[in-house]
């Protein structure tokens, strides 16, 4: 079973929902960070890496002996990263969307494709969490092949939580396509409910399920939980503004270990995403 | 016309009150919300739409059904899993082979090399971008339609159109909202500016996304400012940021203190600079001027 973490808006608790959901839940468990640009997950798991692997994506190259310049990659290729000049080929690797298109349109075979790194991927194990992350290098402009790579793991577990990245556009849609389910986060302002509304239409338009966390429920206004009641969301769990969980998110700690009183709150909705999702997943089998 | 960047690695730390806030502070500037795929500056600033225009990012292929002939050509090119085969529709076809638009990369291979020529390939609408007036000067804004991509595209849109506006009406200041993260829209965000000023708050998060943060602007050799939000939240790691901002080279602009107000501000869908004169205020006065002490500067 698949479940994500997400949430429109940056800096609601995705990371903090996601690890304190895989630190209190008896299943077998995987933790995923799919936020491949600020992987935060490993601050607070401090997993022990016992694997390493580089990622790479396929880029053209052009073999200048047999190209005629016949200009036929050029046209093909929809992201200007492929350009051929009067007298050579130009390839922009970061602008090359990897579909191959160049290398199959090419008459004399003159176009082969290579590996280029974009960044790597570490596994371990943080307790009884099974973990892995992605590492996007620094200056690559496209992160949604590094998450799939991330989603890729087939981790020894039978719930696997997906911590997505911020926003509603490309690298948020990678990570939680063909999830079970997504626990929204979001806070009770009006930023908060301006980014879920298109977190939820984001989800409507992938036809994924998902249901409603609101983060330091005692600020700001009614506007969230008035939209999702108008519109039959289900308001999973509310986790009060509490300086104590600031500080300690701060620190780097766990909360349910470095306060424990939150336990019930993380571990009933586990419990209740899990057996939603069971049920739905049985439904349909 | 001195262009400034507000972006923050992390997300939530404050970019858009912080943004909002500057806005008011200097009275008459160009603004652009370059995070696009979750645009809150807009809550604040109350613009009013002067123009609306259509945002075709890329193209996106459709199958014509009457004329497909289920050879799999398209799904055998495909390298995104976009072509699904669903049920019948008609009489002369076994399976119906359709385009996932949200899994469609917008590549047209399928298009290209489809032997029956079945498949269009037209530019897709993802989204609409706005000119608008604000109270603190004209606003370029954006919206992407619902599982869109193409962000960074539309961030290059709304940043050359902001700066044509304050090239033609001889506007001093652009002041650009961000995206969190370090990827395609953040990129499209900095590149070319003057300034830009990191948002980081004193967490370990914060610490470890604002190292990576820096690392991209020193990439794109642009002169880095640092801000810290709510920074006594935690005073010992607001002393380490504050000592590696050094560091790494970059100027450290100024402290915010932790405030509910901003919250309440938030609320009310004003500037926090317009809701209290408090203390929060004070301090985002005084990072506002050392902001506009470098960015004349630079």
């Amino acid at each position: 079973m698949k479940i994500a973490v997400a949430s429109g808006k940056g800096g609601t608790g995705k990371t903090t929902l996601a690890v304190n959901l895989a630190y209190v839940t008896s299943h077998a468990v995987a933790l995923l960070d799919c936020d491949v640009e600020e992987p935060n997950a490993h601050i607070f798991l401090k997993p022990e890496i016992r694997e390493q692997h580089s990622v790479g994506v396929l880029i053209p190259e052009v073999n200048p002996e047999k190209c005629t310049l016949c200009g036929k990659c050029g046209e093909i290729c929809q992201f200007n990263a492929i350009v051929p000049l009067p007298k050579k080929v130009l390839v922009y690797p970061e602008l090359c969307h990897s579909c191959g298109g160049c290398m199959l349109v090419c008459p004399d075979q003159a176009v082969t494709e290579i590996s280029r790194e974009i960044g790597k991927i570490e596994q371990g194990q943080a307790g009884h969490i099974w973990f892995a992350h992605g590492i996007l290098n620094v200056g690559e402009i496209m992160s949604p092949p590094m998450i799939k790579a991330v989603k890729h793991a087939v981790p020894p577990a039978e719930l696997i939580i997906i911590d997505a990245p911020p926003g509603t556009s490309c690298p948020v849609i990678e990570a939680v396509r063909g999830v079970d389910y997504t626990i929204l986060v979001t806070e009770p302002t009006p930023f908060g409910l301006h980014d879920l509304k298109l977190a939820v239409g984001m989800l409507r338009t992938l036809e994924i399920n998902f249901g409603v966390v609101i983060n330091r429920s005692d600020l700001g206004d009614q506007g969230v939980r008035e939209y999702c009641d108008e519109n039959s969301i289900r308001i999973l769990a509310e986790i009060p503004d509490d300086r104590r969980i600031a500080e300690s998110y701060s620190r780097g700690e766990i909360i349910c270990e470095s306060l424990p009183e939150y336990q019930s709150i993380f571990k009933t909705l586990i419990q209740t995403v899990v057996a939603k999702t069971d049920n739905k997943l049985k439904a349909r089998a | 016309m001195k262009e400034l960047v507000i972006i923050s690695g992390k997300g939530g730390t404050g970019k858009t009150s912080i943004t909002g806030a500057f806005a008011s502070l200097a009275g008459n500037s160009v603004l652009a919300d370059c995070d696009v795929d979750a645009a809150d500056l807009h809550l604040l600033l109350k613009p009013r739409i002067i123009k609306k225009h259509d945002f075709y990012g890329g193209s996106r292929a459709l199958i014509r059904n009457e004329l497909c002939t289920d050879c799999g050509k398209c799904r055998e090119v495909c390298r995104f899993d976009a072509i699904e085969i669903r049920g019948p529709v008609s009489p002369h076809s076994q399976k119906t082979y359709q385009v996932d638009p949200v899994a469609c990369e917008g590549c047209g291979l399928c298009a290209y090399f489809c032997p029956a020529q079945a498949i269009q390939f037209d530019l897709a609408l993802n989204g609409e971008w706005y000119i608008s007036g604000t109270n603190y000067g004209p606003m370029v804004h954006a919206q992407l339609g619902m599982a869109e991509g193409n962000s960074g595209k539309l961030v290059s849109r709304i940043r050359s159109e902001a700066k044509k506006i304050a090239e033609e009406e001889k506007i001093g200041n652009l002041l650009i909202d961000g995206s969190p993260g370090i990827g395609c829209p953040v990129i499209a965000s900095i590149t070319g500016a003057d300034q830009v000023l990191i948002i980081t708050e004193p967490t370990l998060s914060g610490l470890h996304d604002l190292r990576r943060v820096a690392e991209l602007t020193r990439h794109f050799h642009i002169p880095a400012m640092v801000g810290i939000n709510k920074w006594d939240i935690n005073e010992e790691l607001t002393g380490e940021i504050t000592r590696q901002t050094k560091e790494l080279g970059l100027t450290m602009a100024g402290k915010i203190r932790y405030s509910r107000a901003v919250t309440e501000a938030q609320v009310k869908q004003v500037p926090i600079v317009e809701y209290t004169n408090d203390g929060i205020s004070q301090d985002i006065r005084e990072l506002w001027q050392v902001v506009m002490e470098e960015l004349n500067k630079s």
